[in-house]
């Protein structure tokens, strides 16, 4: 190929490309997976957020975010800044600690690992007397204080991590001084927390987790008070005023403690079980906050009642006589309190929790502690995503209506500002507004403001509400009975459970002229939807479509259709269904499009597809596609993934047994790795070559769908048509006969069968464009008579695109004859996953920009398909290969970006032009020095340092 | 192609009674089962009985399947004698103007190969080999190897030709490990393996590929650093005309470069490198309908393709467009692009074929496949538009390309 053309071309081609074309990822959207840790710096105001995958996200203001990764991966499990710094400390789960800091570059920050370190102790010394289990950061900023499993406290200079090894606080140390009326005094166990005095920083406590609390004074390296817990200590709070220690414990209580410099006595305790009588659970973290008037804030998780409440996942607020025991639907990682005040001492204003499926905000401020909506680190998955639509340049008449719809369901939200504001958010506004729709498994629809770097709730859609379900409507209200002990307050809006599984949303198609709006989900149901900005009572009238067409000897063994609810049903402002199709078979819908200017919805299942008026509220057309000795395609969903899940099991026990295997190989070292080539040859991953056929199974499963006015019939009248692709490589088009639009209302919409296409290969169509005479791809409806697009030429010939999942063919219209191709699948093997259509504008010259088609590969590959010539522009890897759910979920924008799944709450956005790109551009200045600054000279005795010395030896000999 | 296996024992007729068929002449006569002579002698005898003495003939004869066998050697000369139960059928032709084909099937398919005498012998005058063997065209190729001057002889780059044929490929491969020679010492490497044929598959029936071969490339492309996927995918999407280069696990049955390559069995049975520009399929596809409106699909096959290029020269596989619907008159005006009605029209094909710019140098049949284009008229809008639509649908398929 390449011969024939000449070398300047190349060049040229090449410099342009580089134009046009640049791959990044460039921000994550939605809640970090699998959160283990959780930070802030009320100096910086900023949120950082550690993951079991290594990960670590800051977050201030909205826009202001910055992620690191760990070359490590363990799993972060402490975030601790440095007081007044731009650096924090992290701690991994293979003990390795990280310094990382916020350098300015160029007017913007970026997150940089600067060091990192790992406690040695003396040789021969057992890992536990390294392993950290307690950190805190000093307020100097300059020190580290490291408690370990062994008992000792590890005293380091920070940033550079230098050991300070003459001011260890050794176990023996504490142990000497231990009051003799003190139980098992030789075993302290691990230090369990470390917290600094905060009116006086030269004192730290030091919680060990047997219960004994030691007063440590840093200058003069020894201890002043011994605080003797006996329940097994789970954390402990300094309160402001340095008068009180508050200590929680396993067994569910707390206990205060009054400080002084004597050694406390039983009378100074106040010790309560706040939810007592029965066994409680462990109060794993417990906080108190002084008010300015009125009494404090008293903060703590868990506590609950083992045996009837030990599985919720609570934090109870006391203030004064209020006293709620927040409920959240996942496990609580973390908490903190943010305070007002020019200095962060002020009153508590916020609450912030970090559970495990999502990040909820309490304004402590208003009455009745109503939630803060975040502006990112939203669950996308509090129902789990099942598909996403992008629509590009919103117009705003259609954003301000779904806003306004949105900010009606939002009137429980908090009215108070986001809390967290740190850093500048730099990024210029973005140019555009974008949507991006996520389809969830309980029916709902959800619209993500995604013009920008924070991927933001603008509205909730939910199709539910048409069908009868099995759900109890009373079943998710707050069941706050009067009285009821704890008193539980659910919060938070993760909620995994689905209702009904048929009522998954599969497809959705938006109109963003029009404001129609098109879903289609499991159970064959497909309803078209408009926007109405005030609420409405109204019936759906359900019309059921029989795409066997009257194909025997099938049987459906899937999940039935879905009941309609016969009575008028109040729909909220918002998008509002009026017309509703039920597939029978009722196949999960696998291709959808709707044509807002036609008014006309095509859709298609594994069994064929239709063709509706959802203005005559008719069909026009109904397509049998299966192939008669498919009889997979008739069983329904639910028979395969009985055999997925067999197949699961069976792979798990696969890997359980060659665990097993090598195990007992590593423990007897007679025979290595002898077994390990055996245990390949007992079950080896075999391919079956064979060319596919038109008996393959799912032939017949509509892929894709499409619209078009261009030439089907002669080269000189364009007509409306409806093109359909199928597993089996087969193109269906029809042609359209739409009447008058005075006429619209009465005269029939009717479709003829104009070609059919058989591609030889037989790989699935997975998507069909026609392009018009100057090679563009045809606008989308309404676009033309809304002047936002160049009508298409009409004079030149028409191209056809099909594009299958091993090559994308140019075919001339209306005679369908071939032009040009390529072949992706027996070039390199990779097939194609999912295809959009991208304009990519010059990053040199405004004007100019081409058409392209964008393309995910089974291999996570991303491609530039050149259009109308189909060449390979570019190609860079995307996703994982391995990652089948983050390839399936990608979605492309029209303007060459991109968004994927990298966990079941996460989307990754890309860009592949080098023009259109959103990143975080964000500024996190250095707090000013405080005054507070103080530098702590030690010099230690000659003998305490021996003394040190003696007892680290004594440790490990 | 030589069916030498099959020898039936329990004949123990003395003569074997002969029936010769030249033009629409019939000669009958028999023949020594045990002292059949050399072949020149039967081919004078031929000459003699049907006083054809100076008409150079292409002599084949029916085996026990039916299938048309040339007899041209002494070797199948013997062969033919010693099968013939009892019957030898023979058919004689000119060899100027020799219209049907030597393979399987070949007698009953005669209609087609009519056809694909006229369209797809470009080289008919071709010079002819010195050794009178049956000429590489004369068959069908099922496999062949090809590349035998520009690979080492340890591999071996086989071509299967599936035709569109029913005949399943019929082979699995899986992941392993080879061992390497590099500058550093032997170094283990994965490599993909072929893991397992399917009895009475394509693969199995060509004996050129077996079990623990080794995939090197696949149409040109090497496999190296491809997952076991990527190659499974590109073997699929290559499989109408699937190339593979193996590195045969067993290395005893390589092809001796230079040497007289007809060793017998099936190793060498195809042809190899330069001889073979056999090329042209001689079957269509039977289409998945049933219907089997077979078409020729002219190809020039390329051998000694340079890795990488073949992508463009490739023979294609052509998609099938069927018109169907309400426009079947209008498209019939136009003789220039449509064939007459349910009738499959080839010579076009090649005319409008050619000048097209990429890659296309196909043509492909177009069948009334039974399904499609009734099921395709299954809306029903109202019941005297359907009526139409059924008239229309009696005007048959026009068939275009």
């Amino acid at each position: 190929m390449k011969r024939f053309r000449r070398h300047g071309q190349e060049s040229q081609r090449e410099r342009l490309k580089q134009e046009l074309f640049q791959f990044n990822k460039t921000v994550e959207h939605g809640f970090p997976h699998q959160p283990s840790a959780l930070g802030y710096s009320p100096s910086l105001q900023l949120l950082a957020i550690g993951t079991r995958s290594g990960a670590i996200k800051l977050y201030g203001a909205p826009g202001v975010e910055f992620m690191g990764l760990h070359d490590e991966n363990a799993a972060v499990t402490q975030v601790h800044f440095l007081p007044q710094q731009v650096e924090l400390v992290t701690l991994l789960d293979d003990n390795s600690l990280h310094m990382w800091t916020l350098k300015a570059h160029t007017g913007l920050s970026e997150l940089l690992e600067i060091g990192r370190f790992t406690l040695t102790g003396p040789p021969g010394a057992p890992p536990s007397v390294t392993r950290v289990t307690a950190v805190l950061a000093h307020s100097s900023g300059e020190l580290l204080l490291l408690g370990t499993e062994g008992g000792h406290v590890f005293i380091v200079e920070v940033p550079g991590f230098r050991e300070l090894e003459e001011r260890n606080i050794s176990l023996d140390q504490v142990a000497s001084s231990v009051p003799d009326n003190y139980t098992c005094r030789r075993n302290l166990e691990h230090v369990e927390a470390l917290q600094e005095n905060p009116v006086n920083p030269s004192q730290v406590v030091i919680g060990y987790g047997r219960g004994l609390m030691v007063v440590w004074d840093l200058k003069k390296q020894r201890a002043i008070q011994h605080i003797p817990g006996t329940q097994q200590l789970e954390s402990v709070w300094w309160t402001e005023d340095g008068g009180y220690l508050l200590s929680s414990h396993n067994d569910g209580s707390y206990c205060r403690w009054t400080m002084g410099s004597k050694d406390v006595d039983e009378e100074d305790v106040k010790s309560d079980i706040p939810y007592g009588h029965f066994p409680c659970k462990a109060i794993s973290k417990i906080v108190q906050l002084s008010t300015e008037e009125g009494p404090p804030f008293l903060l703590f998780s868990g506590g609950m009642p083992r045996a009837s409440y030990g599985d919720r996942h609570c934090i109870t607020v006391i203030h004064g006589k209020t006293h709620v025991a927040l409920d959240f639907t996942s496990r609580i990682i973390d908490f903190f309190a943010i305070r007002g005040g020019p200095q962060h001492t002020g009153d508590p204003s916020a609450l912030v929790v970090l559970v495990e499926e999502e990040l909820v905000v309490i304004d402590l401020q208003t009455e009745g502690w109503p939630v803060i909506q975040t502006p990112y680190l939203v669950p996308l998955h509090s129902s789990a995503i099942t598909c996403s639509h992008h629509v590009s340049a919103i117009p705003l008449k259609l954003w301000e209506r779904v806003l306004a719809a949105g900010n009606m369901q939002s009137t429980h939200y908090s009215k108070k500002p986001w809390p967290i504001t740190g850093g500048q958010n730099l990024g210029p506004d973005p140019p555009q507004r974008d949507l991006l729709l996520t389809g969830h498994e309980d029916g709902t629809v959800r619209f993500w403001d995604a013009s920008g770097v924070c991927l933001y709730p603008s509205y909730k859609l939910s199709t539910a509400g048409v069908f009868h379900t099995d759900a109890d409507p009373n079943d998710n209200m707050n069941q706050g009975t009067e009285g009821e002990w704890p008193p539980f307050r659910k919060v938070g809006c993760f909620d995994p459970y689905s209702d009904d599984p048929r009522l998954g949303v599969q497809k959705i198609h938006l109109c963003k002229y029009s404001g129609y709006l098109t879903v289609a989900g499991t159970a064959g149901q497909i309803l078209v939807l408009e926007l109405n900005d005030e609420a409405a009572e109204q019936t759906v009238e359900a019309k059921v479509v029989d795409l066997l067409q009257g194909q025997e000897g099938f049987r459906w063994k899937g999940h039935t259709q879905l009941d309609v609810r016969e009575e008028p049903v109040l729909f909220p402002p918002g998008f509002q269904p009026f017309a509703l199709v039920q597939c029978q078979p009722p196949a999960v819908v696998t291709a959808l499009t709707l044509h807002s200017e036609w008014k006309l919805v095509a859709f298609g299942t594994s069994h064929g597809f239709g063709l509706y008026d959802y203005q005559q509220k008719n069909n026009v057309l109904i397509k049998c596609t299966l192939n008669p000795s498919d009889q997979l395609a008739m069983e329904g969903p639910l028979s395969r993934v009985k055999s997925i899940k067999k197949s699961l099991r069976q792979s798990f026990r696969r890997i359980r047994r060659s665990r097993v295997s090598l195990r007992k190989h590593h423990a007897g070292r007679d025979l290595p790795c002898i077994s390990i080539p055996h245990q390949m040859e007992i079950a080896p991953v075999q391919r079956k070559i064979e060319a596919r056929s038109s008996d393959d199974s799912f032939t017949g499963l509509v892929r894709t769908i499409y619209f078009a006015d261009t030439f089907l019939a002669d080269s000189s009248h364009n007509t409306p048509s409806l093109w359909a692709g199928t597993n089996g490589g087969c193109v269906f088009a029809y042609m359209l006969r739409l009447p008058a639009a005075e006429r619209r209302a009465d005269e029939p919409v009717t479709a003829q069968p104009a070609k059919e296409i058989q591609l030889m290969h037989r790989a699935p169509v997975v998507g069909i464009l026609v392009l018009d005479g100057h090679g563009a791809p045809l606008p989308e409806p309404l676009e033309v008579a809304h002047d936002l697009a160049r009508s298409p030429d009409m004079q030149g010939s028409h191209h056809l695109v099909v594009i299958s999942e091993e090559q994308f063919k140019v075919f001339g219209l209306p005679k369908v004859s071939a032009k040009t191709k390529l072949k992706l699948t027996a070039m390199d093997g990779s097939r194609v996953r999912r295809v959009g259509v991208a304009w990519f504008g010059s990053s040199r010259s405004e004007d100019y920009g081409e058409s392209g088609l964008v393309v995910l590969t089974n291999q996570g590959d991303v491609h530039v398909v050149s259009l109308p010539t189909v060449k390979m522009q570019v190609h860079y890897p995307c996703v994982r290969r391995e990652d089948v759910s983050g390839i399936a979920s990608c979605v492309f924008t029209k303007h060459g970006q991109g968004f994927y799944l990298i966990s079941p709450s996460e989307f990754e956005r890309f860009s592949l032009s080098a023009r259109c790109l959103v990143e975080p551009r964000c500024l996190v200045e250095a707090p000013t020095d405080s005054s507070t600054q103080l530098t702590l000279l030690f010099c230690p005795p000659a003998e305490v340092l021996q003394e040190i010395q003696k007892s680290l030896e004594g440790d490990h000999t | 192609m030589n069916k030498t296996h099959r020898v039936p024992s329990n004949r123990s007729l003395s003569t074997v009674e002969v029936k010769s068929k030249f033009g629409a002449e019939f000669r009958r006569f028999s023949l020594e089962r045990s002292k059949p002579g050399r072949f020149d002698e039967f081919y004078g005898l031929l000459q003699h009985v049907h006083h054809i003495p100076n008409v150079e003939l292409l002599v084949g004869y029916a085996d026990v399947h039916g299938d048309l066998l040339p007899i041209n050697n002494d070797d199948n000369y013997h062969k033919a004698i010693s099968t013939a139960s009892p019957l030898l059928r023979l058919f004689l032709q000119r060899k100027e103007e020799a219209d049907y084909t030597f393979g399987t099937n070949s007698l009953t398919r005669k209609k087609n190969t009519v056809l694909s005498a006229v369209l797809l012998r470009p080289d008919a005058t071709r010079k002819k080999p010195p050794v009178i063997i049956s000429l590489p065209r004369d068959f069908r190729p099922v496999s062949s190897i090809i590349d035998v001057d520009i690979l080492p002889e340890t591999h071996r780059r086989v071509r299967l030709y599936k035709h569109g044929q029913e005949k399943p490929l019929g082979f699995y491969i899986r992941d392993g490990s080879s061992v390497r020679v590099t500058p550093q010492g032997l170094e283990k490497v994965p490599g993909i393996f072929i893991s397992r044929m399917v009895p009475g598959g394509l693969a199995e029936s060509t004996g050129l590929l077996a079990v623990n071969d080794e995939v090197l490339e696949v149409n040109g492309i090497e496999v190296v650093g491809k997952s076991l996927d990527q190659v499974t995918d590109m073997m699929i999407a290559n499989s109408h005309n699937l190339i593979i280069t193996v590195k045969p696990a067993n290395q005893r049955n390589n092809v001796v470069r230079g040497g007289g390559g007809g060793g017998g069995g099936g190793t060498a049975s195809g042809s190899s490198g330069r001889s073979s520009d056999s090329g042209a399929s001689y079957y269509g596809y039977s289409s998945h309908g049933g219907v089997g409106a077979a078409a020729p699909a002219p190809s020039h096959i390329i051998q000694n393709f340079p890795v990488g290029e073949l992508e463009s020269e490739e023979e294609d596989d052509e998609d099938l467009v069927i018109e169907v619907g309400g426009e079947a008159e209008s498209a019939g005006r136009d003789p220039a692009d449509y064939g007459m009605p349910s009738l499959p029209r080839y010579e076009p094909h090649l005319n409008l074929r050619t000048p097209s710019a990429l890659s296309v140098n196909g043509a492909a049949l177009a069948s009334g496949s039974s399904g499609p284009p009734s099921n395709a008229n299954s809306t029903t809008p109202s019941p005297d538009r359907a009526a139409e639509m059924r008239s229309l649908e009696e005007d048959g398929t026009v068939i275009t390309l």
